[in-house]
């Protein structure tokens, strides 16, 4: 049958397109106006070419801030997964405390970032905060404000704290799914509890892992507002990650070119990260199947 | 492999049962011999997989003891009781190959692996799914399997039992037929106890050995499918096996002869004490007929044709009856009905009465 081709529908596609190019597409362009430009006000812009680039990518500053960065996702990925997978088989299946449970878990997931941020700042005080205050009390040297690891330390147990639970809740979500069956089959097997975390609960968590690892990466890549608040960054540059950088060049120094150039670039990075991540993994699924079928 | 006995079982949800309408088991005593094929019938909830999961250890009964052989295996969890389980939804392990499934059961009990290997063709043969060991189980579809889970059920040979939960509810028609027939088969080649729960009578009865009917947590009757065709203990297992099932009249019964409300006498096969409470005759559809005279006035409603035979539904004296009658019989000029007198059975308040003569042998 012959297909009729009519290519009105695009018109309906309209209206989106509009809400994009103002709210994603002309700000963005914005941005790519500046990194190809020098600027000194007045709207009056200079022709630079790839010379913020240039400058970027070989930026000591630019590879430090990267190399914490990537460094800070790594820890918080290793800590979070495993750790809101083990909290997640943990929680009561049903009955009252499951649902006092699930509320609990949320609460961290409601609370504003900076708000997390205030909170961890005035707990880690060791004048004020009941943390702080009590670590010292015991003897141990710890200040967030001038030792670096100690600020790492906070900035990591916060995420941990603010975070985990979203890993956890689509993990139990994943669980919730699996039929009551399937635990009986594995009790009359005589399945290790390794065996059946490994060959009925893992796999049917497989694909909300996905999302929660995904989204646990962009997430910390981009993290801004919590460290701010808790060390401005500091001390000296130790906690001083991509954003929090980025706002330095851009709001402190004025550096609109380069920053301009760093946020492309780092908008590009978290694309490229999560789309080759997305791709391997969802292949990775596509090829185990595939390979068994060709048997 | 041991003898199953249930002794004053009784299972409740509840944590203080007060009335018989809080167990979900009644209380019962029974004794399921080694290496019979019993069929587990009734309708949905009344009980059938709670005894099930009773028997296989996955709940622990709230009343009485479970005894494997001599061992009280009340309170030994599922891995000790050495069970095998087949589950109404297919379970397979989705990550595995559909050898490693098979293979699962016995590699968590620390097998040889060559004795799994040479086992692990041997089930896959019988499942009919030997081409597709090298797969994985993840996309296969649910006859495949459910092939598998009966295969993981039945790879171990030293298992006390197999019970089977309505495992081919999700099963295409002619695929029920032919994995009925293997599982017939392998009881007979390996001799297991298996014990099959199903609510489709058809099934129960072409499986088993012995059926065992149940209904709103009791087991009503434990027999083979003649005697459960024949003499139906209860009024339920007359109306559930059969189809239609059997018909019942009220009837003041004295000795072989039973009185309908109207006068209507029916002769009966044998001579029964007064009974007191519900009186009842039943009578299978089969065993009645078309009569020119002699019987009791029967109005045909409906007739339906179902190839080999005729069913009629109709009336006798203001209740509804169905008859059984060969294919190519006339109906026209047989207004009334009789019964078969040696096939009638008697109930009293809902269960069968053994004829006097019967009761003194």
């Amino acid at each position: 049958m012959e297909k009729t081709q009519n290519n009105k529908a695009w018109f309906l596609v309209l209206p989106v397109l509009v809400i994009v190019a103002f709210s994603a597409v002309i700000p963005l362009m914005t941005v790519v106006n500046y990194a190809f430009n020098d600027t000194f006000g007045n709207n009056e812009f200079f022709w630079a070419g790839l010379e913020w680039f240039d400058e970027m990518v070989h930026s000591e500053r630019l590879h430090e801030a990267l190399g914490r960065q990537a460094l800070f996702s790594a820890i918080i990925l290793a800590i979070e997964v495993p750790l809101g997978i083990f909290v997640a088989l943990n929680m009561p299946k049903k009955g009252f405390w499951s649902s006092v449970v699930l509320v609990l878990m949320a609460l961290p997931l409601l609370i504003p970032f900076n708000v997390v941020g205030t909170i961890w700042q005035i707990f880690g005080r060791t004048d004020i905060g009941l943390l702080g205050h009590t670590l010292a009390a015991i003897g141990i040297d710890y200040n967030y404000t001038n030792d670096p690891l100690d600020a790492w330390i906070t900035v990591v147990v916060m995420d941990v704290w603010h975070w985990t639970s979203l890993v956890a809740l689509l993990c139990y979500a994943g669980l919730q799914s699996i039929p009551q069956a399937y635990y009986q089959a594995a009790k009359i097997d005589q399945a290790s509890r390794w065996a059946v975390f490994r060959y009925i609960e893992l796999p049917k968590m497989k694909g909300v892992l996905l999302i929660a690892v995904l989204l646990r990466f962009m997430d910390s890549f981009m993290i801004y507002t919590e460290p701010f608040v808790v060390t401005g960054g500091g001390p000296g540059n130790s906690t001083t990650f991509l954003s929090i950088d980025l706002v330095k060049m851009a709001v402190g120094q004025f550096d609109l070119g380069p920053a301009a150039a760093f946020s492309l670039m780092y908008f590009l990075v978290i694309l490229l990260v999560s789309w080759v991540f997305y791709t391997v993994m969802t292949n990775l699924d596509r090829a185990q199947t595939s390979m068994g079928e060709g048997n | 492999m041991a003898q199953i006995t249930l002794k004053n079982l009784a299972h409740s949800y509840f944590p203080n049962p007060q009335s018989d309408k809080d167990y979900a088991l009644k209380e019962m005593d029974h004794v399921w011999q080694d290496g019979g094929a019993y069929a587990l019938l009734g309708s949905s909830g009344c009980g059938k997989t709670t005894l099930l999961n009773i028997i296989s250890g996955l709940l622990r009964p709230s009343h009485g003891r479970v005894l494997f052989g001599d061992r009280d295996v009340t309170d030994a969890p599922t891995a000790e009781r050495n069970i095998a389980q087949v589950f109404q939804f297919p379970v397979v392990y989705d990550t595995m190959s559909v050898r490693d499934n098979l293979a699962f059961p016995l590699r968590n009990r620390g097998m040889d692996a060559a004795y799994i290997k040479a086992r692990v063709d041997q089930i896959a043969q019988m499942i009919g799914m030997e081409a597709w060991l090298s797969r994985k189980a993840q996309g296969l579809t649910a006859d495949a399997k459910q092939k598998i889970s009966l295969g993981r059920g039945m790879v171990r040979e030293d298992v006390n039992a197999i019970l089977f939960d309505e495992p081919l509810t999700v099963i295409d028609p002619h695929m029920k037929w032919e994995l009925r027939t293997q599982l017939k088969q392998l009881h007979r080649q390996f001799g297991h106890t298996m014990i099959y729960v199903t609510h489709d009578q058809t099934e129960a009865l072409t499986f088993a050995d012995k059926v065992v009917v149940m209904y709103d947590g009791r087991v009503v009757q434990m027999g083979t499918p003649e005697e459960l065709f024949e003499t139906p203990a209860h009024t339920f297992v007359g109306y559930f096996i059969g189809s239609p099932g059997m018909n019942f009249l009220t009837a003041d019964v004295q000795g072989n002869r039973a009185t309908l409300p109207g006068g209507d006498v029916v002769g009966l096969g044998a001579s029964y004490a007064p009974q007191s409470g519900r009186v009842q005759i039943g009578i299978r559809p089969e065993h009645a007929t078309l009569v020119a005279s002699g019987g009791l006035p029967f109005v045909i409603r409906r007739v339906e044709d179902v190839g080999r035979h005729r069913l009629l539904r109709g009336e006798v004296l203001g209740n509804a009856l169905n008859v059984v009658i060969p294919e190519g019989m006339p109906v026209d000029g047989l207004p009334q009905v009789a019964f078969a007198p040696a096939k009638i059975n008697v109930y009293a308040d809902d269960w069968r009465v053994a004829p006097a003569q019967e009761r003194a042998a």
